[in-house]
This record gives structure tokens, sequence and C-alpha cells, in this order.
């Protein structure tokens, strides 16, 4: 065992240092930006201040967060909607098949999303693919505004999360026991209260951690909004986007992050102690 | 049709893909009895208690519970309840709750089915449990909650695939008598299905012992052990000892037997000819041994001489291995009996020189399998 000791030391001293250096250093100083003065040709003047989270309780901004809030739980909401089934029937699907589905929800990480969200703006804008079909077709008449408006937002949202909702929710449902369901079946259970009382409970854990992979990088993904919802969609993400690059107001920028850092953490908080509760009784 | 039976199957045959599973297979279960399907494993036991529960459909033949067809029941329709070999408990539910999940889709509510839960939770001692998990609970426990989670629904029948298989030997014992005790009780019919031989004997009213998707004998565990209807029968319920003879002269229900050069005259409800191949069939317990000392000339004139190869001490008995002078091995179980000097005389040595015969009347004769 000695002899492995300075083999450990050096594997978990870089980790904690590349933490350190790039995980906890930058938060760090966005927490100390945050409560600094706006500088008049410096990014910050050093001045204790809480000024900037004090504006944050602007109405303006904090109808910015709850659309945020609100356009995140509704992203989450339709990808688990569409991933449930989607994931139900790949753990059912024979191994071969499920093998190719599988590749098929993995094979859009190998782009960018960035690159994938102005492929869906070919698709949506007024003389896109999907407007062009839908003339060809003769089904309207004159095209669609689809690009710029909040459903096409929460279609590229879904669009870019979905794989992330999916494949918790597969790892819970391949791991539940068919034994479970006869046992519910032979108990006297029909489709409807077996799903409801033992599919459900039983993969809540996949259920949530999909929602927390899906609302957290939901709540700051700005290109989307930016690219698919124009001018008119402005979220948490585009504001601190904005006041970094735009209006150079970076203590007010810190503030949201961290804002919206914390707000994340106690969402992760609430996650641990609600799954520490199902776990507890669980088997060992 | 009898009436008194609660569960008939009629011609049913089973197959996946190309594998045939069941042949044919006829059986009527009793209203209230212990029924256990013998077999070894991949025999098709667990593949009738899965058409019985509604888990699989049968190619042909036809399953009537409580005089009604059954084929076109769904599993949850059935008045059927099964405790599974893996117990199937549900983990997210504690064991009250687990309980409570039949009744509570019988619409049963309130302090109704507070008491009938805590009622089979008493029956199988477990109602101080009730608000663990199953994790919580050891295999035996686990057992029993499952047990109390098909009773509580009062089936017609409960259906045991191999519910004892997973415990350890002594709590195996204790759970076959609470069983039996518990299946009294109720007067629930039992079907109960495993591969152990003596569990089967112990425990059934009547016993379906089965062989490659088949019913080689359908008895009582009396019936079973002591006039077996053919050599798979009589090796997989119990040891028994096969010698080889020929049928040398035929007076029903007498034939006279040449077993290794000395002719034994034995009685048999199968009629053979002069000339016909036999098997006889010797349990361990009823083979006595002879010492050289013992039995007059005449006596020792009609017993099989051999040596000890090996003495086996077992507490209450001893079991000898014995070779016969033209080689056949044999292997006998000598009970200890304090009544007689016989106590003195089980201090058998290997390569010992005995004589061997047996209890006539106590073998079974069967017709040559090849
Ligand atoms: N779903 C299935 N698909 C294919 N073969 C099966 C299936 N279930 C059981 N079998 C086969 O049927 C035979 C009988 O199985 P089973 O009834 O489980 O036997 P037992 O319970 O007596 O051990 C075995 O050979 C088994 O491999
Ligand atoms: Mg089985």
């Amino acid at each position: 065992m000695k002899t492995r000791e300075p083999f450990k030391w050096v594997a978990v001293g870089t980790i904690w240092t590349w933490l350190a250096l790039f995980a906890l250093l930058p938060n760090a100083m966005v927490l100390v930006a945050s409560v600094l003065e706006r500088g008049q040709d410096q990014f910050f003047a050093f001045a204790f201040t809480l000024a900037s989270y004090r504006r944050l309780l602007d109405p303006l901004y904090l109808s910015v967060l709850l659309d945020s809030l609100y356009l995140a739980a509704l992203t989450t909401v339709l990808c688990l909607l569409i991933g449930y089934p989607f994931a139900y029937l790949l753990a059912q699907a024979p191994a071969r098949r499920r093998a190719l589905l599988l590749l098929l929800v993995i094979i859009p990480f190998w782009t960018s999303s960035l690159v994938r969200t102005y492929a869906m703006v070919i698709l949506l804008k007024t003389n896109g693919l999907i407007n062009q079909m839908l003339l060809g077709l003769g089904w309207i008449s004159e095209p669609l505004e689809l690009l710029y408006t909040t459903p096409a937002v929460i279609a590229g949202m879904c669009y870019a999360l979905l794989p992330f909702m999916i494949l918790p929710l597969y790892a819970a449902l391949e791991k539940l026991d068919r034994r479970l369901i006869e046992a519910a079946h032979d108990l006297g259970a029909g489709r409807v209260t077996i799903f409801r009382r033992v599919i459900i409970p039983l993969t809540l854990p996949g259920i949530i951690a999909g929602a927390m992979l899906t609302f957290l990088p939901a709540l700051g993904m700005f290109y989307v909004a930016d690219l698919l919802g124009g001018a008119k969609t402005m979220l948490v993400g585009n504001l601190i986007r904005d006041q970094f690059l735009a209006a150079r107001d970076w203590p007010f920028g810190s503030a949201a992050s961290a804002m919206l850092t914390g707000l994340m953490a106690l969402l992760m908080w609430a996650y641990y102690q609600s799954s520490r509760r199902a776990n507890r009784g669980a088997l060992p | 049709m009898k009436s008194d039976a609660v569960i008939e199957l009629r011609n049913v045959s089973k197959a996946y893909e190309r594998h045939t599973v069941l042949r044919n297979i006829n059986l009527q279960v009793r209203a209230g009895e212990f029924l256990t399907l013998l077999g070894p494993s991949g025999c098709g036991k667990t593949t009738i208690l899965r058409l019985l529960a509604g888990f699989e459909q049968a190619d042909s033949g036809e399953i009537l519970i409580a005089g009604r067809d059954m084929r076109a029941l769904p599993p949850e329709q059935r008045h059927i309840n099964t405790v599974f070999q893996s117990y199937a408990l549900f983990p997210h539910l504690t064991v009250f709750e687990n309980v409570a999940f039949g009744p509570r889709l019988q619409g049963v509510r309130g302090a109704d089915l507070q008491e009938r839960v805590l009622e089979a939770l008493r029956m199988v001692k477990l109602e101080d449990y009730s608000a663990r998990r199953p994790g919580q609970l050891s295999g035996g426990q686990q057992q029993r909650v499952a047990i109390a989670r098909a009773v509580v629904n009062r089936p017609l029948v409960l259906l045991l695939d191999e519910p004892l298989s997973a415990l350890d030997y002594k709590l195996r014992k204790a759970m076959q008598i609470e069983l039996k005790q518990l299946q009294r009780r109720l007067g629930i019919t039992f079907i109960f299905v495993t591969h152990d031989q003596e569990e089967a004997l112990s425990m059934s009213d009547r016993v379906a012992v089965m062989n490659a998707g088949r019913i080689e004998q359908l008895g009582t565990p009396r019936q079973i052990y002591e006039t077996p209807e053919n050599l798979f029968v009589a090796r997989f319920v119990g040891e028994i000892n096969t010698l080889f003879g020929r049928v040398v002269a035929v007076d029903p229900p007498y034939y006279d037997i040449c077993v290794h050069e000395r002719i034994v005259r034995l009685k048999s409800k199968f009629i053979f000819a002069s000339g016909d191949r036999v098997n006889i069939l010797i349990r361990p317990e009823d083979l006595r041994i002879w010492r050289e000392h013992e039995g007059s000339d005449e006596e020792r004139a009609t017993l099989f001489p051999a040596a000890v190869e090996d003495v086996v001490y077992k507490g209450s008995t001893v079991d000898l291995i014995i070779r016969l002078d033209n080689g056949d091995r044999l292997s006998t179980t000598q009970f200890f009996n304090e009544d007689d000097q016989a106590i003195v005389n089980l201090d058998f040595q290997p390569g010992e020189r005995v004589f061997v015969d047996w209890v006539h009347d106590w073998e079974v004769i069967l017709p040559h399998e090849d």
C-alpha cells in the first residue's frame, strides 16, 4: 500500500488543483465581483455594495427570471412527456434494436448544440424547409411565422436537451424488474394502475435525474433563445451574457450569475434530500 | 366432469418457439388440497403455474378454473394468486402497503383494509414489521410477506413456485411446517412447486412427478414413494437400488425371477411373460444385512453374498455401501434400534463380508427400460 501513496497524492492533487483553478476560483471571482461597485473606466471599482443584488429585485429583472423558470419548466415537462414513452420502448426493445435506438439518441452529441440550433433556424425560417413543405403540399397558402416565437425557443430547447432526459429514464426503466409488473397483474392490477403505482414510483429517481439534467441547462441556455427567439425572448442566460458583453456591467452580471448558481444549488440540494428520503429503507 | 376439481388441465401443451415444454398435460386439482409439482429443473413446473396464473397461453388444450374456461381471462381477473420464486415484493412500498396492494384494488378501504392486512401479517407472524420496507427484512421474512400478500386476497387457488428454495436448511424446515399449517387453516387449494423430493413428500396431499414436460405419476406421497410407476419416478423420489432380473416362471400375480443366479418369488401388478427382463427396485431402508455368523445355512442359501465397501455414520442411521460379489453396488440404511441388541451389530467395518436380502413385498418390479 505504501508504494501507492505518491501516485494517490498526485492523482488527487491534480484533480483538486484543476477544480480549484477552473471551478472554485472563477466562482469565487464572480461572487466577489457581484458585491463590487461598477467602475468608471475599469470593469469595477473596489468598493463593497449590494446594489447589484438590489437591482435584481427590480420587477423587470424578476420577470426575466420568472420567464426563464417557466420556459425551463415547460421544456422539462415536454421532454419528460416525449422522453418517457421513448425510453420505455427503448428498454422493452430487443437487444439489437435497442443498441441502434440508443445510438440515435446519442448521435446529436457528435455535433455542437450551437450548430444544431442553427440547423433549426434553417428548418423554421420563413422560406425554410417546413414552410416550403407545407406550401408544397398546399396545406397553407402563405408561410407561417415559425422562427422568433416562444414555441420555437421551446422546441429548440427540447431538441437540445431531450437526450439528457432520455438517458437517465432509460437507465431507470431498464433496471425495472419485470417480475414486479407480473406480481402487480397477479394481485389484480390493470395496466393503468401498474403504471401509476409500480412503474412510475420505481423509475422516480430516473425521472428526477432527467428533470434536473434538463431543467438546469435550460435555465442557462442563452443561444437557443437568441437564435430562435430573436430579441423577443430575454432569459436569465441572455441577461447575464448581455451584462458582460454588451452593457459591460460586470458586477450586475456577476450578481445575476451568482443568483442562478445559488438557485441551481438549492434545487440540487432538494434533489439530494428527496433521493435520500427515497433511499431510506430501500435495498441495502 | 368431476365436481370437486377447482382446476382442470385437459391435454394442455405448450412450446416456446420450437422447443416443446409441456406435452399433453392432464391434471385435476381438488378443492382444498395441497398438490405438489415435483421434478428436475427445466421440466416445465413453472410453465404450468404461469399458464394457470395467466402469464402464458397454452398452445392447445383447455384450462378450467372452477369449471370455467380461462383462456381469455387476463391474470388480474383470475381468482388465483402467486407466491413468486423471487418473492417479487414491491421495494418502494412498506410491508403493509405490499400486503394492502391486492385488497385496495378490490375496493377495500379504511378500517376494513387495516384489519385485513394486519390479520394476514399476524398469520405469518410479521404484524410488528408492517412499517418496514422489504429491503430491511431477512429472506425468510420477505418470504412470509410474499405469502401474506397473496393469501390476503383469499384466492381460490394459491400458486407457490419453489417458495422455500432460497432459504437455508433450518428455516426451510420451519417454513414447511408453517406453510402446511397455514394451508390447513385457510382451506385454500395450494399448488406448490419444488425440485426437492423430501419437501414434496412431507408437505403434500398429492404429488405430480414431472419429467421433460410430462407428468410421470400422480399420487399420494406414499404411492409415489412406495409404488413408483417407472424408473424415473423411483429414482427421483429418493435413493433406490436397482437389481436386474429375468422372469423364469409366471403365475400371476406371482413371478419367479432369476436375480444373480438365485430364484426369488415376487408379486407384481404388472403382467410379465416368461423371459422378460425386469428391474427390481429396493429402497435402502428395505435392505437387510446379515453378518457372517448370523442365520442358518438354509437361510443363507437365499441371501446374496457381498462385502462392505463404505460405512457412513449419520447419527440416527448408519448408511452402508455394499458391493455384491457379482459387482453391483447397493446402498443401505440401517436404523439404530435400542430394543434390539442390533445396536452393537451396526459396528460394521469396511471390507467386512456380509449377506444381503430384503423384506419381500417391499420391492417394486418394473419392466426393464433401456
Ligand atoms: N420465456 C421462455 N422462452 C423460451 N424458453 C423458455 C421460456 N420459459 C421457459 N422456457 C424453457 O421451458 C422449459 C421449462 O421451463 P420451466 O417451466 O421454467 O421449468 P422448471 O420451472 O420446471 O424449472 C425450460 O427448458 C426453459 O428453458
Ligand atoms: Mg421453475
